[in-house]
């Protein structure tokens, strides 16, 4: 470790740059950021810039819907743009990525809200932090008759959904959850379609 | 690897909290009866197939093995020994629940056994499953942690000359960990919280008397908010930070239903 480290400040400039960017990333530790950096060090020119634009694209082009706070290229997105789809329904999830397991099911076909994280007050993240403010905007504004509460089932998303019923309910909308049977403690983006299409199906009265 | 012998134990523990790590781990803050505070890993449990995510939610009591790591212990196996329904079905009782843990997680040190703070989560744990006043019992649960501690704060005679305290109002002095009297006010140039006697005489209550006797007196909300006050105060001197979870207790505590709901109209 002491010699990888040395090594490291000698050469201090753009290979211990890129070493430290990789390292930020979601499930990147500093073994596998190293062995990134050399990668992309022996990778030709052209594919290295068509990497650096794609990352560049995706935060010029991409953007939150006003509506639904879902991530889009155009806002209003695809979902919310649907006349097709029943806009009596919103189902709430925690992260963009729940929307596209939800979507790959093909078994709701409402419009959702992306709160962009869960209430852990554990790790300060409180609802101040999520997008509750727009989802009551939504409710007030638009002829909304249901509001489907699909967090994670574990203790963060069990408490997220408390809360936002304590919120809603008094607002007279009915207020729904994913039926039993989501494994406890895992998350719904790695739940497999079957039993995520039966917890939607199966969705009960909170 | 350096060839060296793997080693591994069993414990139990209580989970104080855990976050994302990695592509599908987390990383857990565990308090065990002899081995205060243990961070872990366990590898996977974000995926559904998981066999042990659903044990290892935060606030559990769980039964675990584990073997050392270079930097974090891994965990290999883990079930609950005890779940707690009600707290996780209960917005309060679950915000008091994760507000205790904290404290725990706050004021006790990594691989430091006590034992005596272990029994006192788990049966705040268990108090908190049963009792309709969850924000009483975090208010006497925080007086004891303080006292296990070392910080318990001296109450019945002024910390700088040792005069017995006349029956009234007093100031708090966190710096030195107690009531100040009239006569060495003028000496401390800290910052003193008010104190007023029915306050000091719940507080004094609480360090001498098991959690169900603490339990059984009637404590209106505007005491239980000057408790808050006060024991908060206190609390965030010695942590040298706010609580994270007070914020979210304080939103959904049902002596404060209007804050709580204030939210629902936005200007
Ligand atoms: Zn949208
Ligand atoms: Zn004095």
């Amino acid at each position: 470790m002491n010699s990888n480290n040395s090594h490291r400040r000698q050469d201090a400039g753009p290979v211990a740059r890129l070493i430290d960017e990789l390292h930020k990333l979601p499930g990147i530790g500093p073994k596998s950021a190293q062995r990134l950096a050399y990668y992309f060090i022996r990778m030709p020119e052209a594919e290295a810039r068509s990497l650096a634009e794609a990352v560049l694209a995706v935060k010029e082009r991409i953007t939150l819907c006003t509506i639904c706070c879902d991530i889009t290229e155009r806002s209003p997105c695809a979902v919310c743009d649907d006349t097709t789809r029943d806009r009596s329904r919103i189902c709430v999830v925690e992260e963009a990525l729940d929307v596209r397991a939800l979507e790959r099911t093909r078994a709701y076909n409402g419009l959702y809200h992306v709160l962009h994280g869960v209430i852990s007050p554990m790790n300060g993240v409180g609802p101040d932090e999520l997008k509750i403010k727009s989802l009551l905007e939504r409710i007030k504004s638009d002829e909304v008759e249901e509001i489907f509460l699909a967090m994670n089932p574990n203790v963060e998303g069990e408490a997220t959904a408390m809360y936002l019923h304590q919120l809603l309910a008094p607002l007279g909308i009915k207020l729904t959850r994913p039926a039993r049977g989501l494994p406890a403690g895992g998350d719904l983006e790695y739940a497999d379609d079957l039993t995520l299409s039966r917890a939607i199906e199966g969705r009960q009265a909170f | 690897m350096t060839g060296g012998r793997i080693h591994g134990y069993k414990t139990e523990a209580v989970v104080l909290r855990h976050f994302p790590i990695g592509e599908a781990d987390r990383l857990f803050v565990l308090y065990t009866p002899n081995m205060g505070k243990v961070r872990a890993v366990a590898r996977g449990v974000r995926r559904p197939k998981s066999k042990m995510s659903g044990h290892l939610q935060p606030l559990n009591r769980v039964a675990v093995s584990l073997t050392e790591g270079r930097d974090l212990d891994i965990i290999t196996e883990a079930e609950a020994i005890a779940v707690y329904p009600s707290i996780r079905n209960d917005l309060t009782k679950l915000s008091a629940a994760m507000f205790l843990a904290e404290l725990v997680d706050g004021f006790s040190e990594e691989r430091s056994s006590s034992p005596s703070v272990y029994k006192l989560l788990t049966s705040a744990l268990d108090l908190a499953e049963v009792t309709d006043n969850p924000i009483q019992l975090v208010r006497y649960i925080q007086t004891r942690i303080l006292q296990m501690s070392g910080f318990g704060p001296e109450l019945r005679q002024c910390v700088a000359c040792d005069t017995p305290l006349e029956p009234q109002t007093h100031l708090f002095s966190s710096s030195q960990g107690g009531i100040i009297c009239p006569n060495c006010r003028s000496e401390s140039g800290h910052t003193l919280m008010p104190i007023p006697l029915n306050v000091l005489k719940v507080l004094r209550f609480f360090q001498q008397n098991h959690a169900e006797k603490a339990l059984d007196l009637q404590l209106n909300a505007q005491l239980l908010g000057e408790l808050e006050r006060v024991l908060d105060g206190y609390t965030r001197f010695l942590l040298e930070r706010d609580m994270k979870t007070a914020e979210f207790l304080d939103l959904v505590n049902p002596h404060r239903v209007k804050k709580a709901f204030s939210i629902a109209d936005p200007t």
